[in-house]
């Protein structure tokens, strides 16, 4: 089988981060890139299919500035097979990126996709989702567990919601997306980043594609939220629980 | 025009709080555009909970049926996106919950519509405030065309309160052949007495300084049970696989902002703070005087947390029995 998995380029998550003079975006200096942590879960998630089903390749997909081959290459040491990186200059909103990536499925026609649930950049939670939709593929968002049925049709995926655990059956073609104990993501071995090196990276220039990336949500400004200041250290539980009682009054 | 349609979720024939505070924020977004709240109750068997929200003073669409008898994306894009087109809806919103987060930005893709997700702040009708960056950057949004899909953070508004009556009319839809392949299996639901961690006036948080699962029950939930508190857990402690993920507070887990947070045995790492900085007020329990979470807790206890949470748990016994 063929797995499409996506990899976005993200600040690694213990970054400081500072908006940019324009206002526009983040300062980018000094930062380092990492894969988005969930993008990790959903390669490793892949990789663990490809050991058991004889025959299975893994492509990763990125979209972003030409910088993301970094990211790529990790995912390639890391085991998958090739990779391809959309090149836009300009980020684009969840909407664009599901487009985009509904055409590279059109190209590739992969049997499951496998997404991280959210980037722990904008947060926003939105792009696995929508390719479901633009695709007509059901999803199986937030995955625990991903257990593949014997003839690959089908994959039974319990799914992490609110005040428990979901299963869902869905046909594949499917879109997974990987929530945070889905599994341990593997570091890339040095054997790993060696075959890396020779492995594909195609580029395609995002204009090829031919798809409507044009930004329905508009940033109207960024600014940092009022820091909460610490208050003070009480010396024992006596002083806390009076304190919480006769001054916060909140127990 | 301008109308909004509020998606009203709902578990065991109720509506939870979240789905109150999409009541609100619903009739305020439809207050600002000049248009009409209409709330789309979909299930199956859901007369009483189609009459219940129309007595939050919203016209109630009931879309009722077996496709809907569990919740799943793909059915319940068809009824929701449906609905809208009928009624004419500019906006479409919900609460960010587990249900909202995983329907409307398939939702949004079905309408071609820009979606701002997990709102804080509601400017305008068409201008949002939201978090990224792990709540480093509170992002001023503006979404532009017809129509619009927004999911608000159920901390950032008050529920709705009851008050006038609303309509309630059955519109029938039947989910196409892409909207009818997820099937539901089951619901293994957390059976727990204590209350819901999104909606729960106490919360009390265990991190990795807890060291394992067993300690959450012996030192945590004791607590948790004197002062009536719903119990939470950093990613470090869910990571280490001391505690499930349902219990996360963070980046990327539950947003809470209860009247009280107490960390204990937390460090205060950034996705962590995301998640409960809004809280009334904050008590840090850590025998690390350098831990981050002093620096935004309005009230610090460094101290060893295994004699700290028993003699706090005891503290409070004493006080609620005074």
């Amino acid at each position: 089988m063929k797995i499409l998995v996506t990899v976005k380029r993200v600040p690694d998550p213990e970054t400081v981060i500072k908006i940019a003079a324009d206002g526009a975006g983040i300062v980018q200096d000094n930062v380092k890139w990492v894969i988005n942590p969930f993008d990790e879960i959903a390669i490793e998630e892949a990789l663990r299919i490809k050991e058991k089903v004889a025959g299975t390749e893994v492509v990763l997909v990125s979209i972003g500035q030409k910088t993301s081959q970094e990211q790529l290459r990790t995912g390639l040491a890391m085991g998958a097979d090739r990779a391809i990186l959309v090149v836009s200059e300009q980020a684009i909103e969840p909407l664009a990126v599901a487009r985009v990536l509904a055409k590279i499925v059109e190209q590739e026609k992969p049997d499951l996709v496998v997404m991280g649930k959210q980037a722990i950049d904008d947060d926003s939670n939105c792009a696995g989702q929508m390719l479901a939709e633009l695709l007509g593929w059901p999803q199986a968002t937030f995955a625990s567990k991903v257990e593949l049925a014997g003839d690959q049709k089908s994959a039974k995926v319990t799914r992490e919601v609110d005040g428990g655990l979901e299963t869902v059956n869905v046909p594949l073609p499917a879109i997974v997306t990987a929530d945070l104990r889905l599994n341990e993501p593997r570091y890339a071995s040095l054997p790993g980043i060696m075959k890396a090196r020779k492995k594909e990276l195609k580029e395609i220039p995002v204009a090829d594609l031919g798809v409507d990336v044009a930004p329905k949500v508009k940033i109207v400004k960024l600014e940092t939220p009022p820091k909460r200041t610490g208050g003070r250290k009480v010396a024992s539980v006596q002083e806390l629980v009076k304190v919480l009682h006769e001054e916060a009054k909140v127990i | 025009m301008g109308n909004v349609l509020i998606v009203a979720e709902h578990l065991h024939g109720k509506f939870p709080k979240t789905t109150l505070v999409a009541f609100a924020a619903g009739k305020k977004l439809a207050g600002l555009a000049g248009g009409k709240a209409v709330a789309a109750v979909v299930g199956q068997g859901v007369d009483a909970l189609a009459t219940e929200a129309a007595e939050y003073g919203v016209d109630v669409v009931q879309v009722d049926g077996a496709p809907f008898a569990h919740y799943v994306a793909d059915a319940y894009t068809a009824a929701v996106a449906e609905v809208a087109k009928q009624k004419g809806a500019d906006t479409i919103v919900a609460t960010a919950t587990a249900v909202g987060k995983d329907l409307l930005p398939r939702v949004a893709a079905r309408l071609g519509a820009g979606m701002a997700s997990d709102v804080t702040g509601i400017e305008d009708a068409t201008t949002f405030k939201r978090l990224m960056w792990a709540g480093n950057v509170i992002a001023t949004v503006k979404l532009e065309g017809t129509p619009r899909v927004v999911s608000v953070r159920g901390t950032a508004f008050d529920a709705a309160a009851k008050g006038g009556k609303g309509t309630v009319e059955k519109v029938s839809v039947a989910p196409g052949p892409n909207d009818t392949r997820t099937q539901f299996v089951e619901f293994a639901e957390t059976k727990s007495d204590r209350p819901v961690l999104t909606e729960a006036s106490i919360v009390c948080s265990g991190g990795r300084g807890l060291k394992n699962g067993e300690n959450f029950t012996t030192y945590l939930e004791p607590l948790c049970d004197a002062l009536g508190a719903a119990m939470g857990a950093s990613r470090a402690a869910v990571d280490a696989g001391f505690v499930p993920n349902d219990l996360q507070v963070g980046q990327t887990g539950k947003v809470v902002a209860p009247q009280l947070y107490i960390a204990v045995g937390i460090s205060g790492a950034i996705q962590h703070l995301a998640g409960m900085k809004d809280s009334k007020v904050i008590v840090a329990i850590n025998k690390d005087e350098e831990a981050p979470i002093f620096q935004i807790s309005d009230y610090g206890l460094v101290a060893d947390l295994f004699k700290a949470v028993p003699e706090l748990t005891e503290e409070v016994k004493k006080l609620k029995h005074a």
